[in-house]
């Protein structure tokens, strides 16, 4: 009866959502009395989980599961559950483990709480805190099914690394058919993505046009950072629309979210509101972003960013 | 194509919000509401499979009485006929198994859902509808063809966006893209009268058990004024960032 986790790796290599989920999966294990099984496919040196708390690693080798598919990914955790006759399964918040959550959820006949912030405040009854109304509020839900499934918020947690380690053991489960078929994948290799990144740099319509964005993504660059933009950045097509975040975009749970250029409307705030740290950046000292955030400069984007990028890098010369 | 349109009844994103009998429920009182905007895309994409390739639209709601203002919109938008399955939506699971049963009973080719709601973001009823019908489903929709029993669809991912090709019955949670903002109707006098007209059904719901259960709800902790740093002294915003927030 151990706690199930996915771990998520991309190109064999984990992705660090994955990390934090075993670190999150270790403290509910702890609370519960019980251990850590993670469940990982096609990914590389599976026994480093074990730095995060994992006790066994379930390591799927399958050809079929090389591009992602929801039904056949949720099929090979449902296995990988029973198996281990697990009570509790936590997932991350990546777009694919939101999507396969659902359909895991079914097949186990498990309740899911998704965006949980915290370990849960009672294991039994098993209650969770997440996020809701778009993070203007939080709700404490109880998972009343036998099975329960645990959507870890990004960020959320943080890594914890422990001195254990983690035996890896070949598993096999049946994967079935699905009826969705990948025909083309088009992303940004090179770039960290949203919902990924630690820090998020965004740029709004004070940028005055997309000419202009060379600066934001140097900004990105220097703090290894994510970029994104406003609504009405990416309904003028100054930016591509996987950029836009806010309430109809990409959720944002960054620890530090800069917005440049962002006057920070409602649905803009409740996209980005569960960023820890919130800086803005803006001419109108009167931009309702400034009531949002915990540091401001009133100031001219075109003088301040300049100045900041110059700044980070000596910052992190001397901090190299 | 039969298509269903799954309509949640959401408190507008300006809308205040708090909690009444000691944090345990939803403060109603001066909320206005609308069609959870991620519907409305679906909805409005739904519309153009009407316009264009003659499909049916029908729109769906879990809910009390107090949702059917939110279905005649969606009526006066142009759907054709709405369904009100007359239960509380209590939790996602149950909300899906009640649409499982509407699905069945009409026989629907495609199911037209939001990505979430606006107000739990649980992100799950489409899913586990899906699921529990039997139906390939596509999540964070942003693009959807139809001809015949085939359809392509783009999903966005974590930093870019897939093609699929897949087959109906489908169930897909959609979001904007599927149509722009530009794109989204605002009833018109014409559509509000035929709304009037169309047939709003209400059906008794099926046996369905939650497998959540809300406790207590709670808001953030009111955050301390922003800290202003002049524009001159961006030293100083680099020092804060790093010592204080400690994010650097």
């Amino acid at each position: 009866m151990s706690i199930l986790v996915y771990t998520e790796s991309e190109n064999g290599k984990f992705k660090k959502a994955a990390l934090e989920v075993v670190s999150y999966a270790k403290a509910v294990a702890d609370q519960m009395g019980t251990s850590v099984t993670a469940v990982a496919v096609n990914a590389d040196n599976a026994e480093t989980l074990g730095n995060y708390g994992a006790s066994k690693v379930l390591s799927i080798k399958d050809e079929s599961l090389n591009s992602f598919n929801a039904k056949k990914y949720a099929a090979a955790i449902e296995g990988a559950a029973k198996n281990e006759d697990a009570k509790v399964v936590v997932i991350s918040a990546s777009a694919n483990s939101k999507y396969l959550a659902p359909l895991l959820a079914v097949g186990l006949e498990a309740g899911y709480v998704s965006n949980v912030i915290a370990v849960p405040s009672s294991v039994s009854p098993f209650t969770v805190k997440h996020s809701a109304f778009t993070n203007k509020a939080f709700a404490n839900t109880e998972i009343t099914t036998d099975v329960k499934i645990v959507g870890l918020s990004n960020n959320s947690f943080g890594l914890v690394e422990t001195e254990g380690s983690a035996t890896v053991e070949d598993f096999s489960p049946s994967i079935p058919e699905s009826g969705v078929k990948v025909e083309s994948v088009d992303k940004a290799t090179d770039k960290v993505s949203i919902a990924d990144a630690e820090i998020v740099v965004s740029g709004g319509r004070g940028l005055k046009g997309p000419e202009n964005w060379g600066m934001v993504e140097e900004l990105a660059e220097v703090l290894g950072a994510a970029t994104a933009c406003s609504k009405p950045v990416s309904d003028l097509g100054w930016r591509p629309h996987s950029e836009h975040v806010g309430q109809t975009g990409k959720p944002v749970a960054s620890n530090l979210y800069i917005a440049i250029g962002i006057s920070g409307a409602i649905q803009h705030l409740a996209g980005i509101n569960s960023s820890k740290v919130k800086v803005v950046i803006n001419t109108d000292p009167e931009a309702p972003f400034f009531k949002a955030a915990d540091y401001g400069v009133v100031g001219d984007a075109f003088e301040v960013v300049p100045k900041l990028i110059e700044k980070l890098k000596a910052f992190k010369a001397a901090n190299a | 194509m039969k298509i269903l349109v799954c309509i949640s009844h959401v408190p507008d994103t300006t809308s205040k919000i708090n909690f009444t009998e000691g944090d345990t429920k939803f403060d109603t009182s001066g909320v206005q509401y609308v069609i959870n905007p991620n519907d409305e895309f679906g909805l409005t994409r739904a519309m153009w499979f009407k316009e264009k390739q003659g499909a049916s639209v029908d729109v769906v709601n879990v809910g009390g009485a107090e949702t059917e203002p939110t279905l005649r919109k969606a009526l006066a938008i142009g759907a054709d006929s709405a369904i009100r399955v007359n239960t509380e939506a209590t939790d996602g699971y149950s909300v899906a198994k009640q649409l499982a049963k509407v699905v069945n009973d009409g026989g629907y080719d495609l199911v037209i859902a939001g990505r979430e709601s606006i107000d739990y973001n649980g992100a799950m009823v489409p899913g586990m509808l899906a699921g529990i019908i039997g139906a390939n489903f596509v999540a964070n929709c942003i693009s959807l063809e139809v001809d015949g029993t085939n359809v392509k669809a783009v999903r966005e991912i974590d930093g870019g966006k897939e093609t699929v090709s897949t087959t109906l019955p489908l169930v897909i949670g959609g979001q904007k893209g599927l149509v722009e903002e530009s794109d989204l109707r605002i009833p018109n006098m014409r559509g509000i009268m035929m709304a009037r007209k169309k047939p709003l059904t209400v059906v008794e719901p099926a046996d369905a058990n939650a497998e959540t259960k809300a406790v207590s709800f709670e808001k953030p902790a009111p955050k301390g004024a922003v800290k202003l740093v002049e524009a001159d002294n961006i030293d100083e915003l680099v020092n804060l960032l790093h010592n204080e927030a400690k994010v650097i």
